[in-house]
């Protein structure tokens, strides 16, 4: 378990990645059975596609504990409901100027265009948002101020998964 | 058998809701005959070891409007929340925060700083702010503690229902009052209007398109509206397909965009997310670069998507370092 709050270990980001059923989390997929390594402070979360990410899902990640989050579709002309992706990118635009308003670094927010075949580009880009991440620190955000003693649900997952016969 | 006892109290608002119950005109009257206004600060001369000398529970419903942001608004509220059996959150600000809660963008010392300094029409050479105590030769002077964050009603007491919009439309107010009078209310926690979208009751929907989409965002004085005419096909970010309905359209009757007062129906969780979302989803390109620009048009998104609900939105606020020597007020 990663504990962000004790200063003696280095701080270890937790990025949500919402990935697109067709692409991007196939890609995943593809990454994983070639056995490519990458960053353990990702959590993926399975979505249809990177046009059903309601711009609350990135909220309520960062407000439950996330110090990051990473958003996967297909490419531009390649989405399996056609044009799920491009509402995604508007949203996206739109989006991260909101946030910037409420002090949360546009580094935290990234949207990538990732095909079931890039496994490679899994890793790369997954690597890459959780040290630009690890740098910025972790997440400012008042609810968690006022909240100190309640933890997250990413907090009550990573307790689940590092207790003794926990998921992996 | 005695009437059932009343109050009505106001904390950061304007004003407008008092107002709007003043708008229920000769209904007014009926309400008075049936009811006992034990406590209304705009209106009546009752004070505060008015309410503090009555019993627990003793009154049937206190109307709340405004956030809180204060500790003299935090004790009043939590006084009438203890003589009080139902609480009932009046308009926009005491339900989901309203135009004080943009303060949320901001800290405690940037909103003094502005108001008692940078505004143009301030002269202030001594600069002088609020102080919680002041010395003065006849006593000490207290003033109540303005907060860092502007919070809803439902932030700092229990509240049982909510009256949306800003101010509550005379209707929806009308039938909270025969709903409280007649004990026929709906589950704790409700918002007394309709659960479903405004553009579902507005006079322009049949002009809707199927699929909007937009290439230009205008504001309202930079076009000539058509008064017929779905607002938002004419580039008019109106936020009627994510705001409650139930104001019976005035804003859209009066050729004027939605903006949202009335809130999210039970769906959503975070209207501003929601409002962003609808809104961006519309822009009429696939472009990287042309999506920006279209959306740059757009000039304050956090403003008009947050406009009347920030305190309630999922990140409550935004961050700041803290002030007053580390206090976070």
């Amino acid at each position: 378990m990663y504990d962000k709050h004790t200063k003696d270990k280095q701080f270890e980001p937790r990025i949500v990645a919402f990935f697109c059923n067709w692409c991007t989390y196939t890609a995943a997929d593809l990454a994983g059975t070639a056995r490519m390594t990458y960053s353990p402070n990702v959590r993926v979360i399975r979505i249809m596609c990177s046009g059903r990410l309601d711009p609350q899902f990135v909220l309520a990640a960062l407000r439950e504990g996330a110090d990051g989050v990473l958003i996967g579709g297909c490419h531009p002309g390649d989405c399996h409901y056609q044009e799920g992706n491009y509402k995604a990118l508007r949203r996206f635009t739109l989006l991260r100027r909101v946030l910037k308003d409420l002090g949360i670094e546009e580094e935290r927010i990234r949207l990538a265009w990732i095909a079931a075949s890039e496994g490679d580009k899994v890793q790369k880009t997954i690597n890459e948002i959780t040290e630009s991440v690890r740098k910025l620190g972790p997440l400012k955000l008042e609810r968690r101020g006022l909240l100190q003693a309640e933890p997250t649900i990413l907090d009550t997952v990573d307790a689940a998964v590092s207790a003794p016969g926990g998921v992996s | 058998m005695s009437k059932p006892k009343v109050a009505f109290y106001w904390c950061a608002s304007c004003g407008g809701c008092e107002e709007a119950v003043v708008d229920l005109a000769e209904d007014i009257l009926k309400f008075v005959e049936a009811v006992d206004i034990v406590f209304w600060p705009v209106a009546l001369d009752f004070k505060r070891s008015d309410v503090e000398a009555m019993g627990d529970g003793s009154i049937a419903v206190a109307f709340i409007n405004g956030a809180v942001r204060n500790s003299e608004q935090h004790e009043m509220v939590d006084l009438l929340r203890r003589k009080s059996q139902l609480v009932i959150a009046f308009g926009s600000c005491a339900h989901l925060g309203g135009i004080p809660g943009l303060a949320n963008l901001h800290c405690r010392q940037a909103v003094l700083d502005e108001v008692y300094h940078n505004v143009p029409s301030v002269t202030n050479p001594d600069r002088t702010e609020p102080m919680e105590r002041f010395e003065a030769p006849q006593g000490t002077l207290t003033l109540p503690l303005l907060w860092d964050t502007v919070k809803t009603l439902n932030q700092v007491i229990d509240v049982d229902y909510y009256l949306p919009g800003c101010p509550p439309p005379v209707k929806l107010i009308a039938d909270a009052v025969s709903a409280v009078l007649s004990g026929q209310l709906p589950e704790k926690g409700s918002v007394l209007a309709p659960d479903i979208a405004l553009c579902e009751e507005c006079p322009r929907r049949d002009t809707k398109p199927e699929k909007p989409a937009l290439k230009e965002f205008k504001r309202p004085h930079e076009t000539t509206i058509d008064p017929e005419k779905c607002l938002l096909a004419q580039g008019l970010l109106c936020l009627g397909p994510v705001t409650r309905k139930g104001c019976d359209g005035v804003c859209t009757k009066a050729n004027m965009p939605c903006t949202g007062c009335m809130g999210p129906t039970s769906h959503v969780s975070d209207y501003g997310a929601k409002a962003l979302s609808a809104v961006a989803s519309i822009v009429d390109s696939n472009d990287e670069s042309e999506i920006a620009a279209i959306l740059d048009q757009i000039v304050d998104p956090t403003g008009t998507f947050y406009r009347y609900s920030l305190p309630a939105s999922l990140l409550h606020r935004a961050w700041r370092p803290a002030t007053d020597g580390g206090r976070r007020l």
